[in-house]
């Protein structure tokens, strides 16, 4: 069954052209994948992201509780500050990668929309007795609001001075009059707001912002320019770069890793494969002939394969043609020339320093 | 939808425009805006001979790649150059300066397996 947000008709409306996507109807674009990344980069964009998960963790160990299931370090994070994160299988492979909020009276995961079910699934299963869950994803409507005027727009709508919320922290206010959560957040590279809110308010909230930002040249943003922005600043997407047969040291999430913190599931899989040495890291690659590199798509290096591209696109705002993959070590360095396999020719492609797009507004 | 009277059509959404022996294929308005932001295309060379129904080329846009159909047989005897620069003029004027090449037609009996624009129309509708 495939599920609509609570914007559905008004995404209809607005010329949205509607696809299935981890199980929700959702805009793919509405005036054009580069346009909408343009808009995104120089003005500011609204994206509909109500398909994210949100489950919330209660109880006086939650932070414990995280602690054991997940990466990076919950109890180091103060009050109200957010983190990104992974959950892992006991042999390192990735079973999602979330974001964490701290609040004073709880924890939300907010996790990938294709993982939900799967998410809250492990999460229940590895929980502790004094520890309570509560999936509230279906109840929960989300925005993200990105760009460099992203700050100017949505200072229209709310009392709270938002330069005293520092890039990964969050607060409970009001917007359009609603209770919110909004944290400064985003999936683009450039300065930007998540808010979540009860479904019932979407009608007013997004109206309202679309409203705020005509003066700054807002734009609905879709699925389609939603991949190329996160691409486009090597971002991970759940499902293609990161998988349950992927650890967070191939993929070069290390930072997002405190091995030292305390135990946490995988983490003795992640001692064993740094002490073997790495095998294969996702590398970053920009195509010096024609060709764009897609997912599945092989690579090689002379006449020997040697990994397999996990992203690619073309880049509106850099003008090249990228992509991400997994390359065999030490073929993955950069300056490193590979060859990419598009229908059966040999295309020409030069690992890079990330991200493709150096000049984000996020602060 | 944009659907030109003079033209006909294929129904993997081309178009030709007839002229004596030859005729201009191009891709459909429904076409370009399925594909949307189209990043290149790779064309026929000239002198190439293509077959009506088979791959000729490839279109990439952003979201997906897609085979490039020849509309009739015959050979290639013109092909759009500014679309190597300027692709996004398939996505802004798909009947006009987005046209893809020229052929010189070898079987001008394939013609009447073309539809009008009126048969196009209706094919959409039914099918989409």
């Amino acid at each position: 069954m495939t599920k609509r947000t609570a914007l559905y008709d008004f995404h209809v409306k607005n010329n949205g052209k509607m696809v299935p996507f981890a199980g929700y109807m959702l805009p793919i674009q509405f005036k054009g994948i580069k346009n909408e990344v343009h808009s995104v980069r120089n003005d500011v964009g609204i994206f509909d992201v109500s398909h994210m998960g949100e489950i919330i963790v209660k109880g006086k160990r939650r932070k414990e509780f995280v602690d054991s299931i997940t990466t990076n370090s919950v109890a180091s994070l103060k009050q109200n500050q957010v983190q990104y994160t992974m959950m892992l299988y006991e042999n390192g492979g990735i079973v999602d990668d979330l974001l964490v909020y701290n609040f004073d009276d709880r924890l939300l995961l907010v996790v990938n929309a294709s993982n939900i079910e799967k998410d809250y699934e492990w999460i229940l299963k590895n929980k502790w007795d004094d520890i309570e869950i509560e999936n509230i994803s279906d109840d929960t409507a989300q925005i993200a609001l990105q760009g460099p005027h992203a700050q100017r727009t949505l200072e229209k709508l709310t009392d709270y001075n938002l330069d005293d919320i520092p890039f990964y922290y969050t607060v409970e206010t009001n917007v359009c009059g609603i209770r919110v959560i909004l944290s400064r957040t985003g999936y683009t590279g450039e300065d930007g707001f998540e808010i979540y809110f009860p479904n019932n308010a979407a009608d007013k909230i997004y109206p309202e912002i679309m409203q705020a930002g005509l003066e700054f040249n807002i734009e609905s943003i879709g699925l389609g320019a939603r991949d190329i922005l996160r691409l486009e600043m090597r971002y991970m997407l759940y499902g293609n770069d990161i998988t349950k047969d992927t650890t967070p040291l191939e993929a070069g999430l290390g930072w997002a890793v405190k091995i030292d913190k305390s135990d946490f599931i995988g983490r003795q899989a992640l001692i064993e494969q740094k002490e073997q040495g790495i095998k294969r890291r996702l590398c970053a690659f920009e195509m010096l002939e024609k060709g764009i590199p897609r997912h599945d798509y092989e690579i090689y290096r002379e006449h020997e394969k040697v990994g397999f591209v996990t992203s690619g696109s073309s880049s509106p705002s850099v003008k090249k043609f990228i992509g991400l993959g997994y390359v065999k070590v030490p073929y993955n360095k950069i300056g490193n020339e590979l060859f990419i396999k598009i229908r059966d020719k040999m295309i020409k492609a030069l690992v890079i320093k990330p991200p493709f797009y150096k000049n984000g507004s996020h602060r | 939808m944009n659907i030109p009277k003079e033209l006909k059509y294929r129904k993997t959404h081309e178009w030709v425009k007839i002229d004596g022996d030859t005729a201009i294929q191009g891709i459909t308005d429904f076409a370009q805006s399925e594909l949307s932001d189209i990043a290149f295309i790779e064309l026929p060379q000239i002198e190439d001979k293509v077959k009506a129904g088979e791959s000729c080329g490839t279109i990439e846009a952003v979201k997906a790649v897609s085979d490039l159909y020849a509309a009739l047989s015959g050979e290639i005897v013109e092909t759009n150059d500014k679309l190597g620069s300027n692709p996004e003029m398939i996505n802004e004027s798909p009947y006009t300066d987005g046209w893809f090449f020229k052929i010189k037609i070898s079987d001008a009996s394939e013609i009447d397996n073309l539809m009008n624009a009126e048969e196009y129309e209706k094919f959409l509708a039914e099918e989409h």
